[in-house]
């Protein structure tokens, strides 16, 4: 297999370039990931981040032949005998595959990315049905990958400004979830043409996340909120 | 060299679910924190946990903490301290309702309670044939809830977190005391001085110095290589758990949950076999016991597929609606790394290495004890150590699932409750760093940077990870142990010659990995010295040549010296408030 993959070192390049390598694959090597390790064992510089090797710690998300995924559960057998592998597009590139995640992350937190109930808390749990419950699901379960993110084209040109789908999906697993009571706060935070209104529904988020997640879906609704209170 | 210094009252290597749950208490005392990680800290591996966190809530089945006591202390096979064993049972009630109230996302029962799941080992009335449903689950995304959870409210704390810095070593002062860390801010390739009043070792297990097994990448057992480093013994090392279920070939995790939610395995002949081992418990007894089972199974002839090297799973009888409900996460894992929907096929798995049981030793308060001249457990002021690195110890030989989680978050929080107590005890300012306080990283990183030949970090790992595979087993083999001594100790002096090819400063993976390694060897060394020493078999240790156990002789905990020495010390027998519970013949 050929992997053609982006090398960027400032220590010591000037500018990026792309590097090929040639890669020979054994059955046990399954996903993406696997062959990336095959080619760092020949070539130590070789850049990534990595961990569970499971698809659930969000580490080693990059641009696959055009499409933002995670290489560890990527299949190789899916994959073209030709595969171009780029750091995620619009975060600054630390080194080859490894982006730098700051915007990212300061818009995730923007959204107070916690539970608030300022109630007393009773001694035991606090109850919440299981349809309450339900609600959460397809919200809690992102791993911060910023495989959506970064292939929004309103956070390529105001990363600073739009929290992205993977700040917005936060914000709305909190609004969605009974136990919170910051409602109105949160809505509050996002009335700004900015930082919610910036989405045009493009849909890029959905295409890539690798949980199957829906941040368009979660966006229209804290929308339908906002517009809802405004009347 | 002039390197930047910083002031804490408190450094948490580690932001997996026990650290950061350290960290919570830390920040929420005001107390100045630093919390340092490998990685983002949600990409810690508490993320992958699956099947739930242990607590007698009651929700779902009749319960209380001392029949969890009891399954513990039982799991342990009877090598867990039982102090810390009724610390951690009476709590767990307390801790995981916390974690609700903080907003994890539990899954719920009609009455709107924690939704509970059955377990393996965790049984109704002190060991009764009736199993207790006590693990509290996030569908089968339990630790991924957690961690993130947790997450949130150090956000929400104001915690500071140097994310992506790998800490070294520990910087003792001449009396002993733990002063501080030397850590490597990997961006960068600067090394810096963290000064602290605390340092809380919270940085996972060793999972990965084994060839097969379910851990990340990460889980190189950098806390221990820095225990050992800094003179401090490592506590029964030989026990490591093999999970019955890691996907063939893959290594990945399925949870004991699905056994829990009513899976069961198959041999060859389609025979449920776990009940000829485990008439009672069947398919939840102790992992030992299945993991032993499974590869006995394998070895008798009556393993599946075309090398009869695996068994099956079944689960397709719970119906699509349990499967996508409770095992969501699990049915992504079988298709992605198994090809197989459980809803219609099986799984193939096999016995994979999963938990370090041992690890640096701590008391329940999370202080690091040691021998010293006033006894097996003297205090070594400054240093404390949680989760998966410690052994503190409530899994005694062997864990029964969801304690981990349960461990994580019970002594995450008592580590920071002593540690508020101890920093406020203690004057403002900082004693003076010794002059030699950074020479040995320094040195390590400085060989790294000129060596042009050597040993490649990839070919010693592998043999590392392959050595421990064959030698330190399921069931474990007197010769084996011998020569895994010789070959560990032969990879040992290997890895000081490593060399690496990438000399930039600049997120230098290669570096970190020749690091890593460094700690890798000192878990692996532990290990297998310590199984080999250890004449009998109790929980994870399963020796070929002394089948049983013996309590006369082996009732006592080892400690894993920096010289390779080995000293013994007494397992609490005495709990808190109630009675021992002695030893018995362990049957499921
Ligand atoms: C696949 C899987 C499923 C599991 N399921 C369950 C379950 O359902 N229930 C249960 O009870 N247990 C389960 N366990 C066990 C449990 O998840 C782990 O034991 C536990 O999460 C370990 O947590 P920890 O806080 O000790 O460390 P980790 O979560 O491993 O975190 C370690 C932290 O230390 C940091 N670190 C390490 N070295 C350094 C260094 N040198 N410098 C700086 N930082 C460092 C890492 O970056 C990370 O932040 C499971 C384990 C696995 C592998
Ligand atoms: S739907 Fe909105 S958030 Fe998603 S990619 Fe498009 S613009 Fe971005
Ligand atoms: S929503 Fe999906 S793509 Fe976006 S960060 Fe979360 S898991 Fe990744
Ligand atoms: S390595 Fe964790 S998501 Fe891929």
């Amino acid at each position: 297999m050929k992997i053609s993959i982006y090398r960027y070192d400032p220590d010591k390049d000037a500018r990026p370039s792309m590097q090929d390598y040639e890669v020979a694959l054994e059955p046990s090597d399954v996903m993406l990931l696997d062959a990336l390790v095959k080619l760092k064992a020949q070539d130590d510089s070789l850049s990534f981040r990595r961990s569970c090797r499971e698809g659930v710690c969000g580490s080693d998300a990059m641009n696959i032949n055009g499409k933002n995924g995670l290489a560890c559960i990527t299949k190789l057998a899916e994959l073209p005998d030709r595969v171009v592998l780029r750091p995620l597009p619009g975060l600054p590139v630390i080194r080859d595959l490894i982006v730098d995640m700051t915007q990212f992350f300061k818009q995730y937190h923007s959204v107070s990315p916690f539970l608030i109930n300022e109630e007393q808390a009773p001694d035991r749990e606090r109850l919440q049905s299981p349809e309450e419950r339900n609600e959460l699901n397809g919200l809690y379960e992102c791993i911060l990958c910023a495989c959506c993110s970064t292939a929004c084209p309103s956070f390529w040109w105001n990363p600073d400004k739009f929290v992205g789908p993977a700040g917005l999906l936060q914000a709305y697993r909190f609004i969605a979830d009974s136990r919170d009571q910051a409602t109105s706060a949160r809505l509050d935070n996002l009335e700004d043409p900015y930082r919610l209104f910036r989405c045009h529904t493009i849909m890029n988020c959905v295409d890539v996340c690798p949980k199957g997640l829906n941040p368009t879906a979660a966006i229209g609704k804290i929308r339908d909120m906002l517009v809802r209170r405004a009347v | 060299m002039n390197l930047s210094v910083r002031k804490f009252d408190a450094v948490v290597v580690g932001a997996g679910g026990s650290g950061m749950r350290a960290a919570l208490e830390l920040a929420r005392a005001k107390l100045k924190v630093a919390v340092l990680s490998k990685v983002f800290p949600t990409r810690s591996h508490t993320v992958a946990a699956q099947g739930g966190i242990a607590a007698s809530l009651g929700n779902s089945s009749e319960d209380n903490w001392h029949w969890h006591m009891y399954d513990t202390v039982k799991g342990s096979d009877y090598l867990g301290d039982q102090d810390a064993i009724e610390y951690m049972c009476r709590r767990a009630v307390e801790v995981v309702v916390e974690l609700e109230h903080m907003g994890m996302p539990f899954d719920r029962l009609d009455n709107g309670k924690i939704y509970q799941r059955p377990f393996g080992g965790h049984t109704q009335d002190y060991g009764s044939p009736k199993m207790a449903m006590r693990a509290c689950a996030a569908a089968d995304r339990t630790g991924h809830a957690m961690l993130h959870t947790l997450y949130q409210q150090n956000v929400k704390a104001n915690t500071q977190f140097f994310v992506e810095w790998m800490a070294l070593d520990l910087i003792r002062d001449p009396s002993g005391r733990v002063i501080g860390v030397v850590a490597l801010e990997m961006e960068t390739g600067e090394v810096h001085v963290l000064q602290s009043k605390a340092v809380l070792l919270a940085t996972g297990g060793s999972g990965r110095i084994f060839y097969s097994s379910t851990n990340a990448f990460i889980n190189t057992g950098d806390g221990l290589g820095m225990a050992i480093r800094a003179g401090i013994p490592l506590q029964d090392m030989e026990f490591f758990q093999f999970h019955p279920t890691g996907v063939y070939g893959a290594g990945v995790l399925i949870t004991e949950g699905v056994r829990g939610e009513g899976g069961y395995l198959l041999n060859k002949n389609g025979e449920r076999f776990m009940e000829r081992y485990a008439p009672n418990a069947k398919d939840l007894a102790s992992r030992d016991v299945v993991s032993r089972a499974m590869t006995l199974e394998i070895q008798e002839g009556r393993g599946c597929g075309p090398n009869g090297d695996h068994v099956l799973l079944k689960l397709d009888h719970l119906g699509a609606d349990v499967i996508d409900k409770r095992l969501p996460g699990i049915r992504e894992i079988a298709i992605k790394f198994a090809n197989a929907d459980p809803i219609k096929d099986p799984i193939p798995v096999v016995p994979t290495v999963h938990y370090q049981m041992g690890g640096v030793p701590a008391n329940y308060m999370g202080q690091v004890v040691v021998p010293g001249a006033n006894g097996p457990e003297e205090i070594v002021p400054g240093l404390y150590a949680v989760g998966e690195c410690s052994c503190v110890s409530v899994h005694g030989a062997n864990r029964l699932g969801t304690n981990s989680l349960l461990d994580l978050v019970v002594f995450g929080k008592a580590a920071g409750e002593q540690i508020v107590r101890d920093v406020r005890a203690l004057p403002e300012s900082h004693p003076d760093l010794p002059k030699d306080a950074a020479d040995r990283p320094l040195a390590r990183l400085a060989h790294l940077d000129s060596a042009s030949s050597g040993e490649r970090v990839v070919d010693v790992s592998t043999d590392l990870r392959r050595a421990m595979q064959l030698h330190c087993g399921v069931f474990r083999f007197p010769q084996m142990l011998k020569d895994g001594v010789t070959k560990m100790q032969e990879i040992a002096a290997r890895a000081e010659r490593v060399f690496i090819q990438d000399k930039s400063k600049v997120f230098n993976t290669a570096r970190i990995e020749a690091l890593e390694l460094d700690n890798m060897v000192q878990s692996a060394l532990a290990t297998v010295v310590s199984a080999e020493a250890r004449t009998e078999s109790r929980g994870a240790q399963a020796r070929d040549d002394f089948k049983d156990r013996d309590d006369a002789n082996w009732l006592k905990h080892t400690l894993y010296f920096p010289d390779g020495r080995l000293e013994y010390k007494p397992v609490h027998m005495k709990p808190l408030t109630v009675d021992a519970f002695e030893p018995k013949v362990r049957t499921y």
